[in-house]
């Protein structure tokens, strides 16, 4: 007997194609200008470390965020300085986005005790507690929790506080993110749970590790807000970060965002990328999140060629700046190497 | 004053959550049920739905959620039922809670306390008997503490919460209906510090938690048979407190030590290899490992009794080093 083959159900969007651009505006020149200008630093510091990677001058695992700049850029812009934030191993343009220095965090790239996690962390654990900015997690799902955890706390002291919560597709397969997802509804934490959905976990495709590729719909089993947003769109992520930010404050339910991306480059410095067509990234590429934006710019009549090239300008000294700073950083000595495993006595109350 | 093992971690939370607003108490059934081992029942009462938090059958969010709360400003406690099930959370506690300290260069501490019951005797087979707090104490960044009488029952809770790091409670699940006397007026318990809780010259045995009850008794039997043994009380497992273990291995020359983790790769191992590295010409003989058998625990009650390292076997050991080596 022949095997009747079902007619795939209607997916929301599960194929490769990049979403057309909305029509948002900005709302002054001098924003636009500062979300191009961090994109295009965010995007330079990590081409200038691809190519320190080369060199041998940074190490270890270094997980690029190119292509999906306008996710951080834009969501950092939707929280205030009082939320928190915990994010993962592609992790540099939000630390850059949350306003932690290029110097710092390229230092802690190179391992040297001046780098933000004092070279203890690298580029998977960066860290500022004084932005609460709360790493930097590389075992996936696991910072799903550890948010959870922060919003509780923030709403059993009455703090008026977001958690935001920065995960891959590949985060919504493990446990804990089903189990914080139950956790933060039933107990109504103030979490954003942001989705940075660039359709494949390492070299596997979304329709190759979800059985359910809406990812949003996810959420929504355990009755939580949720919504989807074109992450090529810087605009677009800041609004809906804003706005999804502010009704958690006021309702003290959790909210989920799904943020349609892509990551330009391979998973890692080790991806030779075969796992997807040069078409694909290529299309992808069409809706570069700087590009599109400083187009639709133009367009508008708000930045000219002068703009740019003074953006441009100004970004690669601050890049220059952070190589400076990291270059002359120190060693650890290794007599410290223990050190921060205990907290020292006194050190807090 | 006297009371159970039990009533003396009840006491223990019930101090904590009275003197520091920021304490509360998570983890499955502790309110409305009272805790699986009745040890928070009344507290759900007393302190509210807030501070008794009944959480889902979500061992890694719970407890990822306990350290983001540390983090944030709180005091959790989080309840794990049994070590068996702390496995599903292991990735919480050794990739989050012990290393954040560490690899974000000194920024954060994680003021976490982690209780869960622990060991075997009760018939409850292999997925509720066993004993893994020696897989604890191999991790850097956590505190692990093993209390063997209520009175360190509760005094090490209460230090515990104090304590800047991750502090993590192995209650030996056959000592809650246990009664032994306790401090009057409370006094804390230094948990950077091993006991010894009887002394003697011929043998040091060492064991902690649920075994330390039957090292006192083995003590006892080799009394009668003219033979003086040190007990000391290891339970400080991480970070541990090398002083008091080498300085009785100095007196007595004769070791046992008692451990109801399985031999291959157990805490006795640890302390064996200790005393090797830095006691041996301290030595009169071999140091002997009493442990459980290398079997998941079986259910039926003599192979259980088997399988787990019991008086008679301590007794023994301490004889043959004794006799052998004399
Ligand atoms: C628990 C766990 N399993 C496997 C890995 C190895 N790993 C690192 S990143 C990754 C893919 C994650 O993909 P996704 O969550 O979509 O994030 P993206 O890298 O796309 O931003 C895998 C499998 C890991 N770090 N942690």
């Amino acid at each position: 007997m022949a095997v009747q083959r079902r007619k795939p159900a209607k997916r929301k969007r599960t194929s490769a194609r990049p979403p057309k651009r909305g029509p948002g505006v900005p709302a002054s020149r001098d924003h636009a200008l500062s979300l191009v200008r961090e994109m295009m630093l965010i995007r330079r510091f990590e081409e200038k470390a691809d190519e320190l990677y080369s060199l041998g001058k940074i190490r270890g695992f270094l997980h690029l965020y190119i292509g999906e700049e306008a996710v951080c850029v834009g969501a950092m812009r939707g929280l205030t300085s009082d939320d928190s934030v915990v994010a993962t191993y592609r992790e540099h343009g939000h630390a850059i986005s949350r306003g932690i220095s290029p110097g710092t965090v390229m230092a802690e790239m190179y391992g040297k005790v001046n780098g933000c996690s004092r070279g203890r962390g690298g580029s998977m654990h960066l860290f500022d507690v004084s932005r609460k900015f709360y790493g930097g997690h590389a075992i996936v799902g696991a910072g799903i929790p550890f948010a959870v955890g922060l919003a509780l706390a923030d709403k059993m002291e009455s703090k008026p506080h977001v958690t935001a919560c920065f995960f891959g597709d590949g985060a919504v397969d493990e446990g804990e993110f089903h189990e914080s997802m139950n956790m933060a509804s039933l107990w109504k934490l103030p979490v954003l749970f942001i989705c940075e959905n660039n359709l494949y976990a390492m070299g596997t495709a979304l329709d190759r590790h979800e059985s359910v590729r809406d990812i949003a719909a996810h959420a929504r089993v355990y009755g939580v807000h949720a919504e989807q947003v074109d992450g090529m769109d810087v605009l677009a992520v800041e609004a809906a970060v804003e706005r999804n930010a502010k009704a958690i404050r006021r309702d003290g339910t959790p909210r989920f965002l799904e943020i349609l991306t892509y990551r330009f480059r391979g998973h890692s410095m080790a991806d030779p990328v075969l796992y997807r067509s040069k078409e694909e990234v290529s299309e992808w590429m069409t809706r570069d999140p700087i590009s599109s934006f400083l187009l639709l710019l133009r367009n508008a009549g708000l930045v000219g060629d002068v703009d740019v090239e003074k953006l441009e300008k100004s970004v690669a000294a601050e890049i220059d700046e952070a190589v400076r700073f990291a270059e002359s950083g120190e060693w650890e000595a290794v007599e410290d190497l223990t050190r921060d495993v205990y907290t020292p006595a006194g050190a807090r109350s | 004053m006297k009371m159970t093992y039990r009533e003396a971690v009840r006491e223990g939370l019930r101090h904590v959550l009275k003197s520091d607003p920021r304490v509360f108490l998570m983890g499955e059934d502790v309110g409305r049920y009272g805790g699986a081992f009745a040890v928070s029942k009344g507290l759900l009462a007393e302190f509210g739905p807030d501070r008794i938090r009944d959480t889902p059958l979500s061992e890694s969010t719970f407890t990822g959620a306990g350290i983001g709360a540390a983090i944030g400003g709180m005091r959790p406690i989080v309840e794990i039922m049994t070590v068996n099930f702390s496995m599903l959370a292991l990735d919480q506690i050794v990739n989050s809670a012990a290393a954040l300290r560490h690899m974000s260069g000194g920024q954060i501490s994680v003021p976490l306390v982690v209780r869960m019951a622990t060991g075997g005797g009760r018939q409850l087979a292999a997925q509720h008997s066993h004993s893994l707090e020696g897989w604890y104490a191999h991790v850097p960044g956590i505190k692990v503490l093993a209390p063997a009488t209520p009175n360190d029952a509760r005094g090490m809770l209460v230090a515990a919460i104090e304590d800047p790091d991750p502090v993590f409670i192995f209650e030996h699940a056959t000592l809650y209906p246990v009664e032994g006397e306790v401090d009057d007026p409370f006094q804390p318990v230094d948990i950077s510090r091993s006991t010894i809780r009887r002394a003697g010259t011929d043998v040091s045995i060492f064991a902690y938690g649920g075994s330390l009850g039957k090292a006192l008794q083995a003590s006892d039997d080799l009394t009668t048979a003219g033979i003086s043994a040190e007990v000391v009380d290891i339970r400080v497992l991480r970070p541990l407190d090398e002083a008091t273990i080498l300085e009785s291995v100095s007196r007595t020359h004769r070791v046992v030590v008692v451990d109801e983790m399985w031999r291959t790769g157990s805490f006795a191992g640890e302390i064996s290899a200790l005393i090797m590295e830095k006691a041996f010409y301290d030595l009169d003989a071999p140091v002997v490992r009493v442990c459980s058998a290398e079997v998941p625990m079986p259910y039926a009650k003599h192979m259980e009794a088997a399988a787990l390292p019991q008086t008679a076997n301590i007794v023994a050991a301490a004889q043959e080093i004794l006799g052998r080596h004399g």
